[in-house]
């Protein structure tokens, strides 16, 4: 198949201003799900509120546009109910850490098989520009005039910490790595979560003086370092990127396939 | 006779209906004074190969019972008042998006934690506008097991019948009280399954589409069919828009299917309501105290009856107009401060002629609450 079988076509143009990195996280998206070869039917994308969320109109899956923050216990029932499906789930940070954030430690500690896909820009894109849980302390937002003095979480240990099986950090603008880490979360049995670094050039980048969303890809590539790399190993400020947990721990449904086989055989007892 | 007799609590007849409307997928949170739901879901559910899933808030619970209906299953959460208040935007996205599920509020004491382990009928309101924008909701109560049992079977069906949430209002006492329940043989009330497209494969399916009887078939996620499913206002495949005349046209469809449907379903039972000149209008525990008053009167001659509610929205009006037609007085039972009165004095034809019996503290309405206001109304003292 190609890439393009897996959009709604009618519903281009997209909403997303020239130069926003969900775009490219779209287009990553796309390509791993096609070089996993994919069927369609098998395909649910649950989302929730946000620049990010409206990711799910545009892909030809089964698709679930649902409300701020909530993404994640909606795709809980969708795959509880029926396990056979694969979920996936792109969040925004505030999506999924502010308002969601509840049920992001809660899907991690289940460890259900559904892929959450963090598409952080640091910033509430949707809303005009206000400051997240992910824009950490010093950052300009239309609802921090003086700085933000709130520190930020750190996705990939919250995920750890959570309980989360499959971690994983990459950026839109290293897409040839987010398809590749894209392609083991999905196929990954258990919760994966993918932060992907993305801009935001109309909102965060104005305010922060980031510069245009060429400067603020630059800026990706050059704060970030892979995982085991030199450059990270000697600046270790810098933000590794690549595959931090990768776990065989039993899956949520697989276990309540098991809670099922007890209850039937006490039944007939 | 293979009936099932069976001396439960008012939550499990709840259960027990649930199971006969075929409910294979159920999320909640504890809280008094519904959390026996959820305890006997947990051991039933599996049994038969159904999902029982405790979520981290009721905000998670009422959201993954609508993806498990998307799926294909029918869906319940139970809950009482602090969580059917975080439930409230879940359900509007339920009834924008047309999904069908369940939800049962087993009322007590608020507002906020207000009275966790006391009766209440606080929630009768809310029920209707808890979830912000114009909307319509179906919601039934039930006084005795026998009913909540038959009424959480039509919560299902109806539900199913109008692709909508569908809230089962009960109350402290009803939940918790012991008494008698017969189990009806399947196939003795009638069950409404899902109405899937058949429509197939390539075809193009339209999930909002409604046919010409007004009811749109679904289509299970994960088969042939793949569409958007959203909060914003929607065309027929699904997809937003702002156009005008989409956002009207499903606003009137979201409200008429039910406002319309109001005759079909109202219910209600009458109990010695043939030429009753004083009318007890009441519904859950309060109707049992308005039963009694009732049947004493009757014994002694006087024309009382009880006309018990059992769908409360949308509001029954008509049918209450017609029935307290005749009627010297109309006393509304209820356990709050008047919810369904106003609705009562809205419906009738002489509004000074309706009064509210009410007790607010916690405890059931007694026969004898209900007694003081008919000497002062009957003009027999105070
Ligand atoms: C309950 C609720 N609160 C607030 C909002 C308003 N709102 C919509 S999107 C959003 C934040 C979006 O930011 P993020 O999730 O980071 O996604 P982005 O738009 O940056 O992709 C907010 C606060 C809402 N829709 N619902
Ligand atoms: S506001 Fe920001 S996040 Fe939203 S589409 Fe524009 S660039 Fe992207």
């Amino acid at each position: 198949m190609s890439v393009k079988e897996y959009i709604r076509e009618r519903y281009f143009p997209h909403m997303w201003c020239p130069g926003c990195g969900h775009g490219t996280i779209l287009n990553s998206l796309l390509h791993a799900v096609d070089q996993l070869q994919l069927d369609k039917k098998d395909l649910v994308m649950t989302s929730g509120i946000g620049c990010s969320a409206r990711i799910s109109g545009y892909v030809d899956f089964h698709s679930l546009h649902t409300i701020h923050g909530r993404a994640l216990a909606f795709a809980t029932g969708v795959k509880l109910s029926k396990p056979e499906l694969k979920l996936i789930v792109p969040m925004g940070d505030g999506d999924a850490l502010a308002i969601g954030g509840n049920h992001f430690i809660h899907a991690a500690r289940r460890n259900i098989d559904i892929t959450a896909i963090v598409m952080n820009n640091r910033i509430y894109g949707m809303t005009g520009g206000q400051f997240s849980p992910l824009s950490g302390a010093g950052k300009k937002a239309t609802t921090a005039p003086y700085s933000t003095i709130d520190s930020a979480f750190d996705v990939v240990k919250l995920a750890t910490a959570a309980g989360a099986s499959f971690v994983a950090r990459s950026t839109a603008y290293h897409v040839l790595e987010t398809i590749d880490i894209l392609k083991k979360a999905i196929n990954h049995k258990g919760f994966s979560v993918v932060e992907i670094l993305s801009q935001c050039p109309t909102h965060y980048g104005r305010k922060n003086k980031e510069g245009n969303a060429s400067q603020m890809l630059k800026f990706q590539k050059d704060t970030t370092a892979k995982i085991g790399s030199k450059a990270l190993e000697k600046n270790p400020l810098l933000i590794p990127r690549g595959i931090f947990v990768d776990n065989d721990v039993p899956e949520y449904c697989q276990a309540y396939d098991e809670v099922i086989e007890r209850a039937m055989k006490g039944r007939k007892a | 006779m293979t009936e099932k007799i069976k001396f439960v609590q008012g939550n499990e007849a709840c259960v027990e209906g649930a199971l006969y409307a075929g409910v294979d997928f159920f999320a909640g949170y504890p809280i008094t004074p519904s959390t026996e739901i959820a305890e006997v879901l947990s051991k039933r559910l599996p049994e038969k190969g159904g999902k029982f899933i405790q979520m981290e808030d009721e905000i998670a619970s009422m959201c993954a019972i609508i993806g498990a209906s998307l799926t294909g299953h029918k869906v319940m959460t139970a809950t009482s008042g602090p969580g059917f208040s975080l439930k409230q935007e879940a359900l509007g996205y339920a009834c924008m998006a047309e999904i069908p599920c369940v939800i049962v509020n087993v009322q007590r004491g608020g507002p906020s934690t207000g009275n966790p382990t006391h009766v209440s009928q606080g929630d009768i309101n809310q029920a209707r506008w808890g979830t912000h924008g114009d909307h319509s909701i179906i919601a039934l109560t039930a006084s005795n097991h026998q009913d909540v049992f038959a009424m959480t079977v039509d919560a299902f069906n109806l539900a199913e019948t109008y692709r909508t949430p569908v809230v089962l209002l009960f109350d402290e006492a009803v939940g918790h009280m012991r008494e008698k329940l017969i189990v009806p043989e399947a196939g003795e009330i009638a069950r409404v399954d899902r109405l899937r497209t058949s429509l197939g494969k390539g075809v193009d399916y339209h999930p909002y589409l409604p046919r010409e009887d007004g009811r749109l078939p679904m289509s299970d996620f994960g088969g042939d069919h793949r569409y958007n499913v959203t909060g914003l206002f929607h065309d027929m495949w699904g997809f937003p828009s702002n156009n005008p005349k989409v956002v009207s046209g499903l606003l009137h469809h979201l409200n008429d299917k039910i406002e319309n449907n109001v005759h079909n379903i109202t219910r209600y039972k009458e109990h010695f309501m043939d030429d009753a000149e004083y009318i007890l209008i009441s519904y859950g525990s309060s109707a049992r105290s308005a039963i009694h008053i009732a049947t004493n009167r009757r014994a002694r001659g006087e024309k009382m009856g009880v006309l018990e509610l059992q769908s409360l929205w949308p509001f029954p009006e008509a049918m209450i107009r017609e029935k307290c037609a005749n009627a010297k007085a109309v006393l509304v039972v209820e356990m709050n401060m008047g919810q369904v009165m106003r609705h009562v004095k809205a419906a009738v034809d002489r509004p000074e002629n309706v009064f509210l019996v009410n007790r607010i503290d916690g405890k059931l309405i007694t026969p004898t609450d209900i007694k003081s206001l008919l000497r002062v109304i009957q003009g027999r003292g105070v």
